[in-house]
């Protein structure tokens, strides 16, 4: 059987082709203005990495916070079990799961069968999302990609006071003009996130295997800072963590078609 | 060649005054409040309780400078030498780091107080919107503190988004009250709390068809409702005044008022001096007392 996951997002729109439990074909769109546009060209790029055609689709998944505009879709899934399943197809020990994206911050808790047991949600504010890292990267002239590896290079504390994003760029315009080091800024920056990411997961209980998905994993800055800041050795990433909610999108649509 | 430099919209003018009909050298006790406020600063001089001389000034990124500078400009315009003033308190966000106080007090204190001052002994509840935080205030006739509420840790509802709003939308910021209110209906408030997805939210509108008349309406309309919900908590009891900066945006005091019910005190006096006047009075009282230097 083969079915289709997509994933409207804040920033991006992500589309998974699943034949028979194996991915065969992803696209990623920029989401912009149009969602049903970028829907659409997400899909088709996907279509086409699987060489499948849509009527080969069993059934299609739609997901994410512009998930209204999936028209496609015949299987609604809710964000939070499209989260976990992700992390329980890619790994079948995973308990806690953490989903960051441009705009939302996630972490859910779920069984051994990847049924979601508890949540915490926040899309309300900045600062435990990736917006945060970006916005500080543009008032440090860094580029985003840089910004993770940055932190990586330096062992200094510093703490930032500011949790507002908005107050939180004044602040680094104060390290910079104190010639606090870059480096040293942007971990600072990268502890200061992972620390709104781990009390959301410390409110549903921190219980590994812990994994991470959203596009937020690909920055081992950010990654390092929340294995420091839970306290533990090892957090599993899928390839491609933003296709995560994608997948469990495509897994459920799967499921539901049985 | 050189970069060509984009407007600074969020900028307001910075001023200084001094009373010319009083004189410092008749005064028994010279006090100064220096508020060094997230965003702005204010220093104020009191000649015998009343107000002598004060400055406005933005904040610069080094807290002392920044008290400095102001107390320097409020004593421009006047002949008074920086070491007759007696005694002088700091307050607000960088109070810790004014040097030439003679001591700290709390914002909150000092706006129940200043309240008190420029708009008479019948405030009871006083709204402080500053550039960082929002303090809503219950006090007593003599304007002490009875109970407060405060958000400093999220720019919504603050002086500082509204900032973010009139750069994105390239407005100076003292004309966003008033073309907020040149709307012929009253569009929905913008949706997101956070200032970082409500500037997303307000491109959007714009796209959708609205002019930026009408998303400063939404945006003023949203700050009015956030304002709302802390006064709220806090209990208004009239008579209600609002002090900072955001008491000349007209856009969100209307809409405010609108919500409450009760129409906000009036003043002659600049709204963000609340703080220094109420520092320059403690001095006073202290002074007053021999509890003075």
């Amino acid at each position: 059987m083969i079915t289709a996951g997509i994933d409207c997002g804040a920033k991006n729109t992500k589309t998974v082709i699943l034949k028979d439990g194996k991915i065969i074909g992803k696209g990623i769109v920029l989401t912009g203005f149009d969602q049903s546009e970028a829907v659409k060209a997400s899909l088709e790029m996907a279509l086409k990495d699987a060489g499948v055609s849509f009527k080969d689709l069993k059934h299609v998944g739609g997901t994410g916070s512009g998930s209204k505009s999936i028209r496609v879709a015949d299987v609604n899934v809710n964000d939070i079990k499209a989260m976990t399943m992700a992390a329980h197809y890619f790994f079948p020990t995973a308990r806690t799961v953490a989903d960051v994206g441009a705009e939302e911050g996630r972490a859910a808790k779920c069984d051994e069968k990847g049924n979601v047991v508890d949540f915490a949600i926040n899309e309300k504010c900045a600062a435990g999302a990736g917006a945060f890292i970006e916005a500080m990267g543009r008032a440090l002239e860094t580029p985003l990609t840089e910004m993770g590896p940055l932190a990586l290079s330096s062992d200094k504390a510093i703490a930032m006071n500011a949790q507002c994003t908005i107050f939180a760029e004044s602040e680094v315009v104060g390290l910079i003009h104190a010639k606090t080091l870059k480096k040293d800024i942007s971990k600072s920056i990268h502890d200061a996130m992972a620390s709104r990411i781990v009390s959301m997961i410390r409110r549903i209980g921190v219980n590994p295997d812990i994994v991470m998905i959203g596009g937020v994993a690909y920055n081992p800055g950010f990654v390092a800072a929340l294995q420091r800041e839970l306290g533990v050795e090892k957090i599993f990433i899928p390839d491609n963590p933003e296709y995560g909610t994608a997948v469990g999108a495509a897994v459920v649509a799967a499921t539901n078609g049985q | 060649m050189a970069e060509e430099k984009k407007p600074e919209y969020w900028r307001w003018l910075e001023t200084n005054w001094v009373d010319p009909d009083k004189k410092w050298e008749d005064a028994q006790i010279i006090t100064a409040g220096i508020d060094v406020g997230s965003v702005s600063s204010q220093a104020l001089v009191m000649v015998d309780g009343e107000i002598y001389a004060y400055s406005n000034m933005r904040t610069g990124s080094d807290s002392p400078n920044s008290a400095r500078n102001a107390l320097k400009f409020a004593l421009e315009k006047t002949t008074l030498p920086e070491d007759k003033i007696q005694y002088c308190i700091g307050t607000g966000y960088g109070r810790v780091n004014v040097p030439m106080a003679d001591r700290s007090v709390t914002e909150i204190a000092c706006h129940a107080r200043g309240a008190n001052f420029i708009y008479g002994p019948q405030v009871r509840t006083v709204l402080d919107v500053g550039g960082q935080d929002i303090k809503a205030i219950r006090c007593d006739d003599k304007g002490k503190v009875t109970n407060f509420l405060m958000n400093d840790k999220c720019a919504a509802g603050t002086g500082r988004g509204m900032e973010v709003f009139a750069d994105l939308l390239s407005v100076p910021i003292g004309d966003v009250g008033d073309r907020s209110l040149q709307v012929d209906q009253e569009p929905a408030p913008v949706s997101s709390t956070c200032v970082v997805y409500a500037k997303s939210e307000a491109t959007g509108l714009l796209r959708k068809g609205l002019d930026t008349n009408q998303v400063l309406a939404a945006y003023c309309s949203a700050m009015a409702d956030r304002i709302y919900s802390l006064l709220e908590r806090v209990g208004i009891e009239p008579e209600f005044a609002v002090t900072g900066g955001m008491a000349k945006n007209r856009g969100v005091i209307n809409r405010l008022k609108k919500k409450m019910g009760i129409e906000p005190m009036k003043t002659e006096w600049d709204t963000q001096l609340a703080g220094a006047v109420g520092a320059a009075l403690f001095g006073f009282a202290l002074t007053k007392k021999g509890k003075g230097r």
